[in-house]
């Protein structure tokens, strides 16, 4: 008998449910006095460096009904790059932007929204560059384990067609889900979690 | 959090047939809010493998304590009093230093603190229902609140959630994160529940379920629970590929 493999597994995901405000965004759920500020509510701290951009839009389930309990996180690079974590060996990110942003979708129009700077490029594992992107992460009722996926800009065609994670999808049309619409500083990116527009989302 | 070198490798990938699948039509709003397509696999890269880290100075004096931190000065919220802790490992069994976790749950009576919820059972004005804290060097965490109740919810005509805390955790990727929710040992209502039976093998639902821990209980004051969460493990980073040039 050879040894065994030793490995825990995963805790197992369960939704965020209907009050998760309660937990993630206290002051929006108006649990006020218990913390300072909400977490993920502001990216910049100071002057950030790079392209000042708002991003906005909506989750739509399978009716085409805007999600109005579902809270949706971002991470991204700052302006040339570089992630603010621990992990990341390149060098010093911009120390004005968190890179992370939290933000539930309001209760009335289901509509979510971040200001943030433009992502720089990220090296894909073997050098190439992925073009600009943010990745986001969405958790409500009736979404047993978080979804990921990934916004592109609309200005960035060129570097879009080299991008070596949106090369890999393989119905072509199916891109176009990916591609958050800019219009001046402000960029809008639906996600549709089902039907014939739904969203690629990806197992990480 | 330490001169321990920071972990830069791939994340594990995750077993999707260990977690819930989407589409669990017996819990009704996953039907229309499930991805029909098939996920598209993605190797780490490293906007999987970073993520946002949280120093100690994020918290406040109580945001550990429920029982206080939303109560008026010298009153506490109403309930049995209990302490939950355990530790943020890895799939290695690493402990994961300077996670996040932010929990939230019902009061005493089930219900939660929050404008769409109308549950005819009472506020507590002593208990806001959230909380939050970091792991210590070895992956540790604890905190204080009150055993929330049952709460009943419109899903079967007479569908009751079991007893439960909601935990949001932050590890060091963002490929970990994750949000799960803690049982207790015993409850009846753990077997009927429409949301645990999205998870279809009995030990993925067993871990969720925190065992009753008397041997850290304080006598005259709280009952314990011990609750530990797991969380993707990583590669070593030695053979992983590297930039050319770099």
């Amino acid at each position: 008998m050879p040894q065994q493999l030793i490995q825990f597994k995963e805790s197992a995901s369960q939704t965020a449910g209907p009050y998760v405000h309660i937990g993630c965004t206290p002051n929006f759920a108006e649990i006020s006095g218990v913390y300072e500020e909400d977490l993920g509510t502001r990216m910049l701290i100071g002057d950030a460096k790079g392209e000042r951009l708002t991003i906005k839009g909506r989750i739509l389930d399978g009716t085409g009904t805007p999600l109005k309990d579902a809270l949706v996180e971002i991470w991204q690079a700052d302006s040339k790059g570089l992630y603010n974590s621990p992990s990341e060996m390149r060098g010093s990110s911009d120390p004005h932007f968190t890179g992370f942003g939290r933000c539930a979708t309001d209760m009335a129009s289901g509509e979510f929204s971040f200001e943030t700077v433009k992502p720089g490029r990220v090296p894909f594992p073997d050098g190439r560059l992925m073009a600009p992107h943010v990745t986001f992460w969405i958790v409500a009722r009736g979404i047993n384990i978080g979804l990921h996926t990934r916004m592109y800009f609309s200005d960035e065609a060129g570097a879009n067609g080299e991008d070596p994670v949106l090369a890999r999808i393989e119905h072509r049309h199916r891109v176009d889900t990916l591609i958050g619409k800019r219009e001046g500083d402000v960029v809008t990116f639906d996600i549709h979690l089902q039907g014939d527009n739904e969203t690629v989302f990806f197992d990480i | 959090m330490s001169n321990r070198k920071p972990e830069t490798g791939a994340f594990f990938q995750r077993d999707r047939a260990w977690q819930p699948d989407a589409y669990t039509p017996w819990y009704k709003t996953s039907v229309l809010r499930s991805p029909e397509k098939a996920l598209l696999s993605l190797g780490n890269t490293l906007s999987e493998m970073t993520g946002p880290v949280f120093g100690h100075d994020l918290l406040g004096e109580l945001d550990d304590d429920l029982i206080h931190n939303f109560a008026k000065p010298g009153e506490s919220a109403i309930g049995p009093r209990i302490i939950v802790h355990g530790r943020i490992l890895d799939e290695r069994g690493k402990g994961v230093a300077g996670a996040l976790l932010e929990f939230w749950q019902a009061n005493a009576g089930g219900r939660y603190r929050h404008k769409k919820e109308g549950y005819v059972a009472a506020l507590d004005p002593n208990f806001g229902g959230c909380g939050r804290t970091i792991t210590d060097e070895d992956g540790y965490y604890s905190f204080r609140t009150i055993r929330p109740g049952p709460y009943p919810w419109p899903n079967g005509v007479n569908d009751w959630r079991p007893a439960h805390i909601h935990f949001s955790v932050f590890g060091h990727g963002f490929a970990q994160r994750l949000i799960t929710q803690m049982y207790f040992e015993g409850d009846p209502l753990i077997p009927l529940c429409p949301i645990i039976k999205t998870i279809s093998d009995p030990a993925a639902i067993d871990q969720l379920i925190a065992p009753l821990d008397m041997a850290n209980t304080i006598p005259m004051d709280a009952s314990a629970y011990k609750f530990d969460i797991v969380l993707r493990g990583r590669r070593s980073t030695m053979f992983e590929n590297r930039m050319e040039g770099n």
